[in-house]
């Protein structure tokens, strides 16, 4: 195993291993803090095929997190009220089973994102950045404005949504089912990089015109990675919504984006475990500094520029040393 | 006499007042090497781009192998043989020179791309990449990285990845820039060999080079096609001598 195969075993277990012993601490906050890194690195994972694999500076993968978030948030609140989403055509109710949601929660997004990328993926660079900063925000604001669904108050879900054979009140669990689906989106996601269409798609990112003249079509590349990312963020915003049995606009918020992003440049562009390690040290940091301080973000912006000057890679690149192909 | 792989039928290209190509008609004819020749500015970058779809002529039709491709995308002409060198070499400098010279393969004619097998497991894919290394004499780099690789080793893996489509013409421009004397030897001796698996249009400025390789030669002046002949033509031509080779030829 490479070195940074150790790194990301190490990783895992260390996720694995913390709420295990907080379980047998009987420290459900921990397990709750590492529950929400798991989510969080979730929706990194997703981001990270785009941004990492594909080139692909998206500032807009809180529409993603978001509309994951509204979906579950509105299927569940019309089960609890027992009053069905719509009649006609057809009846559609609402649920309270968590395969059911994050089945359409990954279609919703993922649908969202392709129409979002297939506009998007016209332009690149900065106003590629911008393009999806404007979709995020259109969505943060339709959300405010959207009385049906608790407008800027957001929507509270009384009892979590249950999965068949486990009791997702408990932290553990429901921890567990986070990991689960955390190891599923860092599987696929290494299968993908290590595949044809991985390969295709670093060709469009390094060298779009190699790839033209190979007879691949970058547009379509980064299209295609651009909705599997965002389908993948929106299950991790099911989940989040899920973990704080409250969605709201901030599920939609620029702040968020940038969230994930930070993720991914802490841990490492491009990384398999870059957005698991981001997110690690994200809410470790906010859980101590922010005991300190209220402003504890300063902390985060010094440490965000020490990685930014002087390891590039992030702290998988600066303990793992440069990528080697993965053969 | 067979049809021409390639033909390029009275394309013209203005940007607004500077007409870049005139009205230019050459063919490609199977087995042949055919260079284009002409000073700075002469708008072969712009003919290379309209030959190979990143433009599209404002006139002019271009037909490969019996069939009109004006219209068609730069992935679609690849998709059909068209494979191109880049006069700067465009690799993913990232990934290795094996994953580069995978790139030709992976989109066999109206192929499609795999999601979930390893790419470097695929056998066949890998044999024709490690052939096409082979045959450029970049086998033993195969592993290394491509920014690792030095200038005149990204030319030859230029030519690799362009071998793996399996194409039935080629397209190279100026594959001997920045090469030196023996890399430009070696390169010419290469693409000697090469003409019988598809003929190439060749864009260099190496003269020593094109006028060995060279069963036909265009010279390009302004946009415009000034003549079109065999090397021996060309040299003895009068008006190519004074719009382009100068004294020293």
């Amino acid at each position: 195993m490479s070195r940074e195969g150790w790194i990301n075993a190490a990783l895992y277990a260390g996720l694995l291993a913390v709420p295990l012993w907080a379980w047998l601490a009987d420290e459900p906050f921990t397990i709750t803090l590492a529950t929400r890194v798991a989510i969080l690195a979730l929706a990194g994972v997703g981001l990270n095929i785009a941004l990492g694999l594909g080139g692909l500076v998206s500032l807009g993968h809180a529409a993603f997190f978001g509309i994951g978030g509204y979906e579950m948030g509105i299927l569940a609140s019309h089960a609890q009220s027992y009053s069905p989403l719509m009649e006609t055509p057809f009846l559609i109710e609402g649920t309270k089973s968590m395969p059911i949601i994050w089945l359409v929660a990954v279609l919703a997004s993922g649908l969202a994102a392709l129409v979002i990328g297939a506009l998007s993926l016209r332009t690149s660079g900065v106003y590629f950045i911008m393009i999806t900063l404007a979709f995020g925000q259109m969505f943060y604001f339709f959300a405010i404005s959207w009385p049906a669904y608790g407008g800027e108050d957001g929507l509270s879900i009384y009892v979590r949504n249950g999965f068949p054979g486990l009791n997702t009140l408990d932290p553990i669990q429901f921890f567990a089912i986070c990991f689960v689906l955390l190891s599923a989106a860092l599987w696929l996601s290494a299968r993908l990089a290590a595949s044809e269409f991985g390969l295709a798609l670093g060709a469009a990112r390094q060298a779009p015109r190699r790839a033209e003249t190979v007879g691949l079509s970058p547009y379509r590349l980064r299209l295609l990675a651009f909705v599997i990312s965002g389908a993948i963020t929106g299950l991790a915003g099911a989940l989040f919504a899920d973990l704080n049995r409250f969605v709201s606009p901030t599920m939609f918020s620029w702040q968020l984006s940038g969230e994930l992003i930070v993720f991914i440049i802490l841990g490492g562009v491009g990384r398999l475990f870059g957005p698991v390690a981001g997110a690690a040290l994200f809410i470790t940091l906010e859980h101590f500094l922010g005991g300190l301080s209220e402003f504890w973000h300063i902390y985060l912006g010094l440490l965000l520029l020490l990685v930014v000057l002087f390891a590039r890679g992030g702290i998988i690149g600066l303990l793992a040393g440069r990528r080697v192909a993965h053969d | 006499m067979t049809d021409p792989v390639l033909s390029v039928q009275g394309i013209s290209k203005s940007f607004g007042a500077v007409c870049a190509s005139d009205g230019i008609s050459l063919d490609l004819r199977q087995g042949e090497i055919h260079a284009i020749i002409g000073p700075n500015g002469a708008g072969k970058s712009t003919l290379i781009a309209q030959i190979c779809g990143g433009l599209r002529p404002d006139a002019g039709r271009i037909d490969f192998l019996g069939r009109d491709i004006t219209g068609l995308s730069v992935p679609a002409r690849a998709r059909l043989g068209l494979a191109r060198t880049f006069q700067i070499s465009a690799l993913a400098m990232e990934d290795t020179a094996l994953q580069n010279a995978m790139l030709g393969a992976l989109m066999p004619r109206g192929g499609r791309l795999g999601f979930f097998r390893p790419v470097l497991r695929n056998a066949a894919l890998r044999d024709t990449a490690m052939q096409a290394l082979e045959r450029v004499g970049l086998a033993d780099q195969a592993a290394l990285r491509t920014a690792e690789l030095s200038h005149g080793q990204r030319r030859q893996l230029e030519i690799a990845v362009a071998l793996t489509l399996r194409p039935r013409a080629f397209v190279m421009d100026e594959p001997m820039a920045g090469m030196g004397a023996e890399g430009s030897r070696q390169m010419t001796a290469f693409l000697e060999g090469l003409r019988e698996e598809a003929p190439i249009l060749l864009v260099e400025h190496d003269m020593d080079a094109v006028f060995a390789l060279a069963d036909r030669i265009t010279v390009l002046v302004y946009g415009r096609c000034i003549a079109t002949g065999t090397v021996a033509e060309i040299r003895a031509s009068r008006e190519v001598r004074e719009a382009y080779l100068g004294e020293d030829a």
